[in-house]
């Protein structure tokens, strides 16, 4: 993929635009069909591969009024129906088209709290974009409409003019609700809750609020500042927040409403220890879960070396396994740490990674070397018990199997090895051990994960959860949709409590 | 934020801290431990065992000996300042019962997490045997603590300068050729000693406990920094322990993996020593 400047996607589309502004109340089905696909600014491959900041730089406003004059605005809203949160994205899209950010902004905030991190990290080719009709007419998810730029764009503009409003929050209810863990589904519960008035109270484990926002997705992909502002709105909305605090040892789960006085709980604690291989020399040093790599260099920032007392081990030649967002974290962050080499190594085909797409496209722009249709056998270390290589093996694609896909079947004697001082384990978490260890009434279904009712309700009493916890390891919208579900079932709950209490 | 309450030096590099944490003092059990970071943008998480709690005063007592850069600036901070970020009481506590004869075996600086455990088995009616051991005179702590609470007790030095010249190890299989056997051992401190407090046991048969301290960071069980290999199982040491089976954990595994930071580890702290002799020197 070429890489164009920023500087020329945004003339191209000031160009553009005079044109199309003219007319924009009389483009036909086929006129916007025409309109070229923006592309998103980024910077330099050779520049950001070295650096922290933001990859995606975003759009111009004339980049995105022509994306969002693209949108058919069809009767029947596929986006919609595939977005969790269901935002009314032909709308705020046909805001957009005629300026009107401040509206778009409205309808997205209408069905999502945190348009800033959705429209950066929700994998909307296989979401809203994927039945795009845009996308679908010429064959090509990637030509679909932007939604996932757009959204960013007005959640961006939004901040950029320092007037983000403050939800109003109904008078005080007196109930007192507590959210376990800052992460993406805890954020929602803890707005929502607050919204109708009650006290809400966030715990968080680490020193630093939004988990896996702020040490699982790196800077690159989203800024700390974008959560830092997210995290100022509950603060402006009177929500409290309580940092090293680890619920279910530095406070039973249940003394939370036993001792405590909260009316209800919200576990979102979130992903839990990180799944290995089980391959020989997994316990070599050098041998990382990504959720470890990663937390050394986003929270304890390792990065900034020099300054951070939080040492990362020094990698010259890394292989990277699995083919999710995190593997794709990882591999872009080794890069940038230094390393020389960057394997990620997955065992499919690049069609069936779970990575967001544009996350791929970016890996491969910085150099990310892909071997697919390989997988890791053992890994093999030098006197010292530190890893100095890793043997593969190779795979190939069988025949479909019952759910249609190609199961990738194993080439004997395939082995080969290869060069690494590092392996970075990326191929999933388990469950997070503290809450049941600690609350032995808790339902868990036999990987650990809590057992919750469509209200998201848990099998205690007054105790919901929601997010990756009950999910195993998914994505940060879909926890911001269980979020806002068990926030639901929490207030109607206390509104109840509140009706009885009248009578 | 939690305030630093009370300090002493309990030896050159080794200190004690009470720190105010009143709700860790009141949740803490015997064998936790705590983390804590110096700093709350830059700092490292250090994790320490809890050697005491003082649920009146809300108190929690570390023991630490300096051995790098975030150590060093640990000690440094006097009673009155704030430690930025403590969270625990973290890991399992330990399983305390009545076993019947219990040796307690505690190296250096290990001599702190011992001491809680002691002090639980001795409450529970067991009959407990204190050994103690350290390089030097120099380095034995908590000597008086752990005399007050034993049955039985022992201190000795590699180098003979104080107590029975020899390692620990030695008294250890003296007290296993016993008979009766000692129902149980508990063994904490640096990890060849503990390695070799297993040793020496698992010829007689004798359950030996040991709290290991490995590379951590969340301390939740998120990381997975933490993992050891424990017979055929891959635990981790933050949710799963700290204390496990002496004798079916890899200590060489284990200690190769300490050592994974060693050398940037020593250059930050000669960075950090360097700099601070120039700031001395500035400001003379």
């Amino acid at each position: 993929m070429s890489h164009m400047t920023p500087e020329q996607l945004s003339e191209n589309a000031k160009q553009l635009i005079v044109d199309y502004l003219s007319k924009i109340d009389e483009l036909k089905t086929k006129d916007r069909m025409k309109i070229p696909a923006q592309e998103m600014p980024a910077q330099d491959p050779e520049i950001r591969s070295h650096n922290l900041d933001e990859v995606a730089l975003g759009y111009t406003m004339e980049q995105a009024r022509i994306e969002a004059m693209r949108c058919l605005q069809c009767v029947k809203k596929n986006c919609v129906d595939d977005c969790p949160v269901k935002i009314d994205i032909p709308r705020f899209i046909d805001h957009i088209a005629h300026g009107k950010i401040d509206e778009a902004v409205g309808v997205i905030k209408e069905a999502s709290l945190l348009p800033a991190i959705c429209g950066r990290v929700c994998p909307q080719e296989t979401q809203c974009q994927s039945n795009c009709t845009v996308g679908k007419a010429l064959k090509d998810v990637d030509k679909s409409i932007a939604i996932g730029r757009l959204e960013r764009f007005v959640a961006d503009w939004e901040r950029a003019t320092g007037k983000i409003a403050i939800p109003d929050i109904k008078p005080e209810t007196g109930k007192k609700v507590a959210v376990v863990g800052s992460g993406p589904a805890g954020l929602v519960v803890a707005a929502d809750c607050r919204r109708e008035g009650h006290h809400v109270t966030i715990f968080e484990a680490f020193h630093k609020l939004g988990g896996v926002l702020r040490y699982g997705i790196p800077e690159f992909r989203l800024p700390n500042d974008i959560i830092d502002k997210e995290i100022e709105t509950l603060t402006a909305m009177g929500v409290e927040f309580k940092t090293n605090f680890v619920v279910g040892r530095t406070r039973k789960l249940t003394d939370l409403i036993d001792k405590d006085g909260y009316n209800a709980v919200f576990v979102g604690t979130g992903a839990g220890l990180p799944m290995f291989m089980g391959i020989e020399g997994e316990n070599l040093v050098g041998v990382f879960a990504a959720n470890e790599y990663l937390t050394r260099a986003n929270l304890m920032r390792a990065f900034e070396k020099g300054k951070a007392d939080t040492p990362i081990y020094p990698s010259k030649k890394v292989a990277v396994l699995g083919g999710g967002n995190v593997a794709m974290d990882a591999a872009r962050m080794a890069k940038r740490l230094g390393a020389e080499k960057v394997y990620v190594v997955y065992r499919r085909t690049e069609v069936e990674m779970p990575a967001r797409r544009e996350e791929v496209l970016h890996a491969k722009e910085e150099g990310i070397e892909f071997l697919f249709l390989q997988n890791a056998k053992r890994v093999i270390g030098n006197e010292k018990g530190r890893v100095k290589e890793m043997e593969c093996v190779r795979y190939e694609l069988g025949e479909p199997d019952a759910s249609g896909r190609r199961r990738p079947v194993l080439i004997p004697n395939s082995e080969f090895t290869l060069e690494v001082d590092t392996v970075i384990v990326a191929i999933g978490n388990g469950s997070n051990p503290l809450i049941s260890q600690t609350t032995p009434q808790m339902n868990v279904n036999k990987w650990g994960n809590i057992i919750v009712d469509e209200t998201q309700k848990t099998s205690v009493d007054r105790i919901f959860a929601g997010g990756d916890i009950v999910l195993g390891a998914a994505t940060v919208i879909l926890a911001m949709g269980e979020g806002r579900r068990a926030a639901a079932s929490i207030n109607k709950m206390l509104a109840e409590e509140i009706e009885k209490q009248k009578l | 934020m939690s305030k630093i309450l009370f300090k002493k030096q309990l030896s050159k590099d080794v200190f004690l801290m009470r720190l105010h944490a009143p709700l860790i003092a009141e949740e803490r059990a015997a064998g936790q431990f705590i983390i804590l970071q110096i700093n709350d943008d830059y700092g490292e998480r250090i994790p320490l065992t809890i050697a005491d709690a003082d649920n009146k005063e809300g108190s929690i007592t570390i023991i630490f000996q300096v051995v790098g850069k975030s150590t060093l600036q640990l000690s440094e901070k006097n009673v009155g300042d704030e430690i930025p970020a403590l969270v625990g009481p973290l890991g399992r506590p330990t399983h305390i019962e009545k076993f019947g004869t219990v040796v307690c075996v505690g190296g250096g600086i290990g001599v702190a997490p011992l001491h809680p455990i002691a002090e639980a088995l001795k409450h529970a009616g067991n009959n407990v045997i204190t050994i103690i051991g350290a390089r030097n005179k120099e380095l034995i702590i908590l000597e008086d603590e752990m005399k007050n609470i034993a049955d039985e007790f022992i201190v000795c030095t590699d180098d003979g300068s104080y107590g029975r010249k020899s390692l620990v190890t030695e008294p250890l299989k003296e007290i296993c050729e016993r008979s009766p056997k000692p129902d149980m051992v508990i063994a904490i401190g640096p990890p060849i000693m503990m390695k070799f407090c297993s040793e020496t046991t698992r010829p007689y048969g004798v359950f030996t406990q040991v709290s290991l301290n490995t590379i951590m960071v969340d301390g939740t069980g998120m990381c997975g920094g933490c993992r050891v290999n424990v017979g055929k199982d891959v635990k981790f040491v933050c949710v799963d322990g700290p204390e496990f089976d002496g004798h079916k954990v890899d200590f060489d595994n284990m200690m190769a993996r300490l050592n994974s930071y060693k050398e940037l580890e020593r250059e930050s702290h000669s960075c950090y020593l360097e700099q601070e002799i120039k700031n001395k020197e500035a400001l003379q």
